[in-house]
């Protein structure tokens, strides 16, 4: 980041991290995710959402240039003007782990399991920092400290079987934040752990993010988590971009049916629930290459007509309707659309993709 | 730990033990000089000054058997170092790249495969001067495509990992993947292969030295001792009978460790015979 002569870090709020034009993922010849357009702004938090199969992990494996064999991604991921996707594998290896980092769901299988811990997590300093084994050792144990890992003087010494799954997965972040990256990406972070151990890891991920002044792309499909942690929120289906806006916007107002879905699917706390069948989205998500042309949640939509059978454009919800800036619980939010685009670039507009937005 | 140890890795171990001692001995001390020809005492059997007799030049056969240990722990060393050092970073190679890079170093390997070290060991010798180490040169490429599939089998499966994947998302090259993940990962496979290759290698020396085509006189070897008592194999049995033996026992201790290390070190195999047992 950039840190001025006294050590203070110095955000220019207006910067975007990451700006995503035309983002194509294919398997083969099929598209799973199409022309994405979407940009992460600096110290911001976004949640991506989506049910399994939506092109969420695609989509950040493509921004990292990490896509299994057999898939390719087309268009430009912009970090800081650089295309990453025309970037050499070399140049790849200086950004990733460095300014770029991620971490995964699976705690159990992400780690060596014949290193010790705290060789592993020194490995991101060794590479980008050109410390020494003992300097990175030394670095490495400030890192999982930083993290919070109880006992972290002897857990270098030890082996990934022998922690926990949720020190395991603080373990991974230590890694991935070590070198204060600029974007850190979690691909559903707290998915394997415990629930009250998801709330230390999201706190521990929103810590760290502050502190180093970097942004988020939370990839999940909890929407609580994404309400708790995040600023903005992207919906995501069939390698759509659904809906797009705040998170008070997008959850408290959803104009998109299947985030309104999404969000009835959350069952309610409050109600006796064996008396109340629980809501689920009809239908599923079609496999590879199976959506509908046009909208992909035509099928699965109650509000579909024949209109939908072209894949509606998405565009900022003032276009298609002015009142729709009441906040949720009656909050007054300002106008989204009277935002001036400068002030927040990317947090200031919302988006949806529907010929029949819910108003 | 209170698994016991595999009992073919304890006997494996102490014959491997005894002819690394008898070799290490031989360094600094022997009953006799062992290239000390002693005319009068040709084809002697067991007596005092010779306490397993003499040769047909009359030499210690204790004293070369001793020293021919020697000669063969160097040409097992040599040999599995250099079929380590070429085969590891091919399969390597064809495990982090796969595309052509693999099929051309596999399909090699085929090649390699099909050749008998003999034969590349004729052709080394007809081109350079026989010696130890065209022996050994001949023997270690011979046993390259072993290791390089090896390497290639386990470091296949390593990559499909999903540390290897966390690896590249922090910034880990290939060639970092390879040396700091891969490498460790296949490394108890590589020294179970190690083991086996080295008894092939003593094998295969003592065959070349048999041929003339190995180390050459007047170095004590197992495999050339044996060659010459044949022509003495009726007045002197024996003296095929000792470096046969020396061989022979070689041999099945290092197949014995190799054994054992694999029980010891492979804890899938383990697994598998508990159940079969059970």
């Amino acid at each position: 980041m950039w840190a001025d002569n006294t050590g203070s870090f110095v955000v220019p709020p207006q910067d975007d991290i990451l700006k995503i034009e035309d983002l194509t993922v294919r398997v083969g010849s099929i598209e799973v995710v199409h022309q994405l357009r979407f940009a992460l702004a600096a110290g911001e938090r976004t949640g991506l959402i989506g049910e399994s199969g939506s092109g969420k992990t695609l989509t950040a494996l493509a921004i990292m240039g990490l896509l299994p064999e057999g898939l390719s991604a087309s268009g430009r991921v912009l970090y800081r003007g650089r295309d990453l996707l025309r970037m050499s594998e070399r140049e790849l290896c200086k950004v990733r782990g460095d300014r770029l980092a991620m971490v995964f769901q699976e705690p159990m299988t992400a780690l060596n399991p014949v290193m010790k811990i705290g060789a592993q997590v020194a490995e991101p300093l060794q590479l980008h920092r050109n410390m020494g084994a003992r300097a990175a050792h030394v670095a490495a144990l400030q890192a999982l400290e930083r993290v919070h890992v109880p006992d972290a003087a002897e857990k270098m010494h030890a082996y990934p079987h022998q922690l926990s799954g949720g020190q395991r997965q603080r373990a991974m972040i230590a890694m991935a934040t070590a070198c204060s990256p600029d974007l850190l990406i979690a691909d559903e972070p707290t998915t394997a752990l415990d629930v009250t151990v998801q709330a230390q890891i999201l706190n521990l991920l929103v810590e760290l993010v502050e502190e180093n002044g970097s942004s988020l792309l939370l990839i999940t499909h909890d929407l609580p988590v994404v309400a708790n942690v995040c600023q903005r929120v992207l919906v995501l289906y069939g390698g759509y971009i659904v809906e797009e806006g705040s998170v008070d916007d997008v959850f408290g107002h959803p104009r998109h049916p299947y985030t309104q879905a999404l969000l009835d699917a959350i069952p309610p706390l409050d109600e006796d629930l064996p008396s109340r069948k629980l809501k689920a989205i009809p239908g599923s998500v079609p496999g590879l290459g199976e959506f509908p042309p046009g909208c992909p949640f035509r099928n699965r939509c109650p509000r579909a007509d024949a209109a939908c059978a072209v894949m509606p454009p998405l565009e900022r919800n003032g276009h298609h309707n002015g009142d729709t800036q009441r906040g949720p619980l009656g909050r007054n939010v300002p106008s989204l659309t009277e935002l001036a685009p400068e002030e927040t670039p990317t947090a200031g507009i919302s988006r949806v993709a529907c010929w029949h937005p819910l108003s | 730990m209170s698994r016991r140890l595999p009992s073919t890795l304890v006997v494996g171990a102490v014959l491997v033990g005894l002819v690394i001692c008898t070799a290490l001995l031989s360094l600094v001390w022997t009953p006799a000089d062992p290239t000390h020809v002693e005319v009068g005492d040709r084809l002697k059997g067991p007596t005092t000054t010779y306490l397993i007799g003499t040769d047909q030049l009359g030499r210690d056969e204790l004293s070369r058997i001793m020293s021919g240990a020697q000669n063969t722990l160097v040409i097992g060393i040599m040999t599995v170092l250099i079929a380590l050092a070429l085969g590891v970073p091919l399969g390597g190679l064809a495990a982090l790249y796969r595309g052509n890079l693999e099929n051309a170093t596999m399909r090699l390997s085929d090649v390699l495969l099909a050749f008998p070290a003999i034969l590349l060991a004729i052709l080394f010798a007809a081109v350079f001067q026989p010696s130890r180490f065209t022996a050994m040169a001949a023997i270690g490429i011979a046993l390259v495509p072993v290791f390089a599939r090896v390497v290639r089998g386990a470091g296949l499966q390593v990559m499909q990992q999903d540390y290897v994947t966390i690896v590249r998302t922090y910034g880990g090259s290939q060639l970092w993947i390879f040396v700091r993940h891969l490498l460790p990962n296949v490394s108890s496979v590589l020294i179970v292969q190690a083991t086996v290759a080295f008894a092939v290698a003593i094998l295969a020396e003592a065959a070349l030295s048999y041929l003339g085509l190995g180390t050459p006189p007047p170095t004590p070897s197992w495999g050339r001792m044996l060659s010459e008592s044949q022509t003495f194999l009726n007045q002197a049995p024996l003296l095929a009978f000792w470096p046969g033996a020396s061989i022979a026992l070689s041999v099945l201790g290092f197949n014995l460790l190799g054994d054992g290390l694999r029980d010891l070190l492979d804890p899938k195999l383990v697994e598998r015979s508990v159940q079969l047992s059970s």
